[in-house]
């Protein structure tokens, strides 16, 4: 039961979110994807490039898609009467998002028949700072990832990752609560950053990664690598600091 | 792959029209003709809209922005089912003229339009549209298309009209203003927001304004009665829908978030974003808004908004600020910045190597060029990442002319020309010694007795 926190800042940490949404569907697990930024082509289209076809695990039952931009435009111009998972864009003042995990809760039940199911679920959220924009509040925002820790993780054994925005220094101060306290939570922080320098073709980027155990005391120190890396076409070419192949 | 990857979720029809472009290269470089546009609900046809062409990378639809050095700078024009934001320069002086660029390119490849402002009627503004540019061959064309007569039975009305030339992206002349005839013949619905505020509405309350609230549901009425989602049952429309909203965010259109800092609503903006692209996503539709973003006081919502946008344009004019007396700058209007591009159906996006970009406005062009900000920068490729940075920092003791600055260059230059000239210097023969015998290559100068030789011309008495 781990929580991965993607943060990206300066720069467009999506591909890790796809790495992950492939990696855990090409490992047999049952996934429940909240995407809230992009269309289900757009993760099908890159799905196929790294190997996995989302249409064909979401028949199979192994993936549960809640797309976001098509359910916000049904629930904003047509009233429903149960509540749907994005029932807080109808809300005048700030929503909280029960609903949306009661949909996550009812998306990785075990089920009940018995029959050799999937390895362990996961929950992956696309961008948690949305909801933000959308007028949730960043407490709103904890609890519901309070809550889906406790179920997904804790009771049911398996994994989440989340991705959130890092404004740097855009001085959101709700989206920085978010980002503290999921840094606090979280087993695991993958940290993509724009270079310092400026934009450069041959090195998109550089990654950090951080270990942690929100546990345990820290006595120990957390361990952490950075790599850069440059996104290609079907994958990602990591290497360490400063050895682009381009500047070798 | 050449999927048409917005229409991917909707209605049959426009999955058959998915599957046929994938089957095939699919370039609008042919005129829509009238089968194609017919009832094609069985077989799939291959179907091209006018004024589309599929991305070279993704094979995503793009529609041309009005301006072809944009569209260029965009990788190849704005993708089907996205948003373009342009920042509003200071005085607003030159983004209505990308939004009118946009609504004109729509008029001359028979688009429709849908154009919302709160400041003027959309009458007005598709009066002032640029005229285009056209040479000869498609001038005799326009002539007398202009003078048919259109055929009643169609949907393909809007075919009949203009023009045209089987081009991507048109060049606009921004003194003439686009004939009256082009306008009548072209297919547009206006929203102006003091007429459409003054019925009342029953909605519930939620955070969106009031503006934003008619605007969306005026928006999704035009997508769902023309078919432009595909789900309407009666009409299978083949054409994009481009939508123009004008100055969103200003207090015209009852939003406060340009003139205080903590407002009330002040999610109103991103929600309306978030529920648009939502709209534009599962439509044939690209939508352009120019926002003034140099007056939202509060910087978290601007990287918001840039966030849920897909391309975001800015434009910063020279009027007004010091930049205006820089010798460097005297031909340019202002700059422009692309902030941001979206990855469509791709992990990487067509990003630009060129970042530094001014445009200027003559007489009948908007070009865009490249300026020279710092003469240093056009040798960024011989100098190694990270000197650039220093020299970019104000007052930095690596300015040009300065003594670390020479001393770098000089060491890091000798050090890059003897790398390569040591690469080179193996397979470089010894001068000819006159007899003609075969040259000797360079390299250990080691006898076959295996004395080394260092000199050319020293001569030892081997043992």
């Amino acid at each position: 039961g781990k929580l991965t926190l993607l943060c990206d800042a300066k720069t467009d940490g999506s591909f890790l979110v796809h790495h992950f949404l492939s990696f855990y569907l090409k490992a047999n697990c049952k996934v429940c994807f909240v995407a809230l930024i992009q269309s289900f082509s757009h993760y099908n289209i890159v799905g196929q490039k790294l190997g996995v076809s989302l249409t064909m695990a979401r028949e199979r039952g192994q993936l549960v898609f809640l797309e976001g931009l098509k359910a916000s435009v049904d629930v904003f111009f047509h009233a429903h009467e149960e509540p749907h998972p994005l029932q807080f864009l109808r809300e005048a003042n700030a929503g909280n998002l029960q609903p949306l995990f009661e949909f996550v809760r009812e998306a990785l039940k075990p089920v009940e028949n018995g029959e050799a199911a999937w390895r362990c679920p996961v929950l992956l959220v696309d961008d948690l700072s949305l909801l933000l924009s959308l007028g949730v509040g960043a407490v709103a925002v904890l609890d519901f990832v309070h809550y889906c820790r406790a179920t997904v993780c804790w009771e049911l054994k398996g994994n989440m990752v989340v991705l959130v925005h890092d404004s740097g220094d855009a001085e959101d101060e709700e989206n920085d609560i978010l980002l503290n306290g999921l840094s606090h939570q979280s087993h695991l922080i993958l940290r993509t950053e724009g270079l310092a320098t400026g934009f450069c073709r041959d090195v998109h980027g550089q990654l950090r990664i951080l270990w942690r155990r929100p546990s345990q005391p820290t006595a120990q120190r957390d361990r952490s690598l950075t790599y850069q890396y440059k996104i290609q076409d079907k994958s990602v070419s990591f290497f360490a600091k400063g050895m682009s192949p381009a500047v070798l | 792959m050449a999927a048409v990857a917005t229409c991917g979720t909707g209605a049959g029809s426009a999955g058959s029209m998915a599957a046929a472009t994938s089957s095939s290269d699919v370039t609008s470089f042919q005129r829509k003709g009238p089968r194609a546009s017919g009832t094609d609900s069985g077989v799939p046809r291959l179907v091209s809209i006018a004024g589309t062409r599929p991305s070279v990378r993704n094979g995503q639809l793009l529609v041309s922005t009005g301006l072809p050095a944009l569209d260029q700078l965009l990788g190849g024009g704005l993708a089907v089912g996205t948003v373009l934001l342009i920042e509003e320069d200071k005085y607003n002086i030159y983004s209505p003229l990308l939004f009118k660029y946009f609504l004109a390119e729509g008029i001359i490849n028979g688009h429709t339009l849908l154009v919302a402002s709160a400041k003027e009627d959309p009458a007005d503004i598709l009066q002032e549209l640029p005229a285009p540019l056209l040479d000869d061959n498609c001038k005799k064309e326009l002539d007398e298309d202009v003078y048919n007569h259109k055929t009643p039975e169609s949907n393909i009305k809007m075919q009949v009209g203009p023009v045209s030339s089987s081009r991507f992206g048109h060049y606009y002349d921004a003194s003439k203003r686009i004939p009256q005839e082009l306008i009548e013949a072209s297919k547009w619905h206006g929203f102006f927001l003091p007429e459409k505020i003054s019925s009342t509405f029953k909605v519930e309350p939620c955070s969106l304004t009031h503006g934003y609230i008619k605007l969306l549901h005026f928006i999704q009425n035009i997508i769902y009665e023309e078919g432009f989602d595909g789900s309407n049952p009666q009409k299978k429309q083949k054409n994009i829908l481009r939508i123009g909203i004008q100055n969103l965010g200003s207090p015209l259109w009852g939003d406060d978030i340009c003139c205080t800092e903590n407002c009330d609503n002040s999610h109103s903006l991103t929600k309306f974003l978030y529920v648009l692209r939502g709209l534009l996503r599962t439509s044939l539709s690209a939508c352009i808004i120019t926002m003034p973003t140099h007056l939202i006081q509060n910087k978290a919502i601007i990287a918001r908004v840039t966030n849920l946008s897909d391309t975001v344009v800015g434009l910063e004019s020279f009027i007004g600020s010091e930049r205006e007396t820089n010798p460097l700058y005297k031909d340019y209007h202002g700059l422009i910045h692309i902030r941001q591009i979206p990855r469509l159906n791709n992990l990487i996006c067509d990003e630009s190597d060129v970042k530094d970009l001014a445009f200027k406005l003559k007489r009948k062009l908007f070009t865009i060029e490249w300026v020279q900000d710092n003469y240093l920068r056009q040798e960024r490729n011989i100098y190694p990442p990270g000197f650039s940075y220093l020299l970019k920092q104000k007052d930095s003791a690596w300015g040009e002319g300065s003594l670390q600055h020479s001393t770098f260059l000089m060491s890091f230059l000798a050090k890059a020309t003897a790398f390569a000239s040591r690469l080179v210097r193996h397979g470089e023969p010894l001068k000819q010694t006159g007899s003609g015998r075969i040259h000797q290559a360079a390299g250990p100068r080691l006898w076959h007795d295996g004395r080394r030789q260092e000199a050319p011309g020293f001569l030892g008495i081997p043992p």
